[in-house]
């Protein structure tokens, strides 16, 4: 072997190796990498007990309940799976609504209540114009539409 | 549309233009650094040149 | 007809070679992004969710892919300079890493700017927002490394090292928001296509075009400084007519 071809063999050899080192410890640290749990990961006691952690999913549709108060909420965070009651007091993200994603913060009562100290608003890759969006839940509903009105037909 | 309208970015103005504004800041600060250090290599060359010519 | 490429491997001919390109790259590069900004600014629409905000997009994207590709471009070079023991691609490593490292600085900034008004937050650490940051950190690591160093061909060794090895971040910088739960979205462009109205596509791509010719013209005349300081002993620099007059 030339120097030159030496130098390029431990080169790759060492990169491959890096990368195999990294990619262990971050398959290792999977938990701990991802920002938040699922409800059905919660549910499945994956979620830390004691400790304050996220759960993330989509807010259910018709579960935001407002108190009196004006500033505490009732949700609830759901995988489509399984679903999680939370409570959180302050200020919402614009983005903060029911069928889209959210991020929570915080610990679970003794009720299994997850009381958020955080709220974050996740929203999706998809850009599009208002008009189009329209569409899109009219094409949508009218699917539904249609499948309720032959709902043996599968 | 109006000027003031399209400014105001519907509320969001502070992290539009904040975000371009930093970047055009970004890129004319660069520019400026590249030719800096083009002038300072000059200006040492020329120096060494000098020196050499006294030699 | 063959080209001798290896002739432009040497720095006495690039040198006069990246200073012919740099205009050619530089004066389109403003072209595209006044005519990038003006489709993203009065021909995109509004977005249906997240309103005015979303413009944000048309810088903080093409920032983000310049952040990652310069980085391997760097990282190529080094090893090239590493393997081959060729000046000159050490020279483009060094001069590529502060350009790199602005655009990751752009991609960060721009993001936190977009993730309070959408998100809540102006960061999280998630791992998209982690591994973006440590980019950053790798390509100032890069440059301290060579700063450090007085013998440029030991710099040039040591922070090759360095950036061979930080390659393996940016797969993961990638494919960060499919591997783990994240806060931040999926990425919009994708092998089957881009998840975006058509001239929201056509200012991002527009910039991005943008982004690549300003990172090469800044990359071409940075190379030329740094080619006049590391050959600043050789005859052919002392005969340069910029030198002489």
């Amino acid at each position: 072997m030339t120097p030159r071809q030496k130098r390029l063999t431990w080169i790759l050899v060492g990169v491959a190796l890096v990368a195999a080192a990294v990619g262990l410890v971050l398959f290792a640290l999977k938990n701990n990498v991802s920002l938040y749990f699922t409800p059905t990961q919660v549910f499945n006691k994956e979620a830390p007990q004691a400790r304050n952690f996220r759960i993330g999913g989509m807010v259910e549709e018709g579960s935001v309940q407002r108190q009196k108060d004006g500033l505490t909420v009732h949700f609830k965070i759901t995988d489509t799976a399984n679903a999680m009651e939370v409570e959180y007091k302050g200020i919402l993200p614009d983005l903060f609504k029911e069928g889209k994603g959210v991020v929570a913060q915080g610990k679970l009562n003794e009720h299994n209540v997850f009381v958020a100290e955080e709220v974050l608003a996740k929203h999706d890759e998809n850009y599009m114009p208002p008009e189009a969006m329209d569409a899109i839940k009219k094409a949508e509903e009218a699917k539904a539409a249609s499948g309720n009105a032959t709902p043996a037909n599968k | 549309m109006s000027m003031s309208e399209f400014f105001y970015m519907n509320g969001y103005a502070f992290y539009v233009w904040g975000s371009y504004g930093l970047a055009l800041l970004v890129f004319l600060v660069e520019i400026a650094m590249v030719r800096n250090r083009r002038k300072q290599a000059l200006r040492q060359l020329r120096l060494m040149n000098d020196d050499g010519e006294a030699a | 007809m063959a080209i001798n490429w290896f002739k432009y491997s040497a720095p006495s001919t690039f040198y006069g070679l990246a200073g012919k390109l740099t205009p050619w790259f530089a004066w389109p590069a403003a072209v595209l992004f006044a005519v990038g900004l003006y489709i993203g600014f009065f021909v995109a629409p509004t977005d249906a969710v997240q309103s005015e905000a979303y413009r944000i997009i048309f810088i903080h994207v093409p920032a983000s892919i310049l952040s990652m590709f310069l980085y391997l471009i760097m990282a190529g070079y080094a090893a090239l300079g590493l393997i081959f023991k060729t000046r000159l691609s050490s020279m483009m490593a060094s001069a590529l890493a502060p350009t790199g490292a602005l655009f990751a600085f752009i991609s960060l900034w721009t993001g936190a700017l977009w993730g309070k008004p959408m998100w809540g937050a102006w960061w999280v650490w998630d791992a998209r927002l982690t591994s973006e940051l440590i980019l950053l950190f790798l390509y100032l690591g890069f440059i301290a490394l060579q700063a450090s160093i007085e013998d440029p061909r030991r710099a040039d060794k040591a922070s090759a090292l360095l950036a061979i090895v930080g390659s393996v971040n940016v797969p993961i910088i990638y494919y960060s928001v499919q591997w783990w739960n994240t806060l931040h979205q999926g990425s919009t462009i994708k092998m089957t296509g881009t998840s975006m109205h058509v001239a929201m596509q056509q200012s991002m791509f527009t910039v991005l075009v943008a982004c690549w010719l300003y990172a090469i013209a800044v990359g071409l005349s940075r190379v030329r400084s740094i080619i006049l300081e590391r050959e600043a002993n050789t005859q052919w620099v002392k005969e340069l007519p910029e030198v002489k007059q």
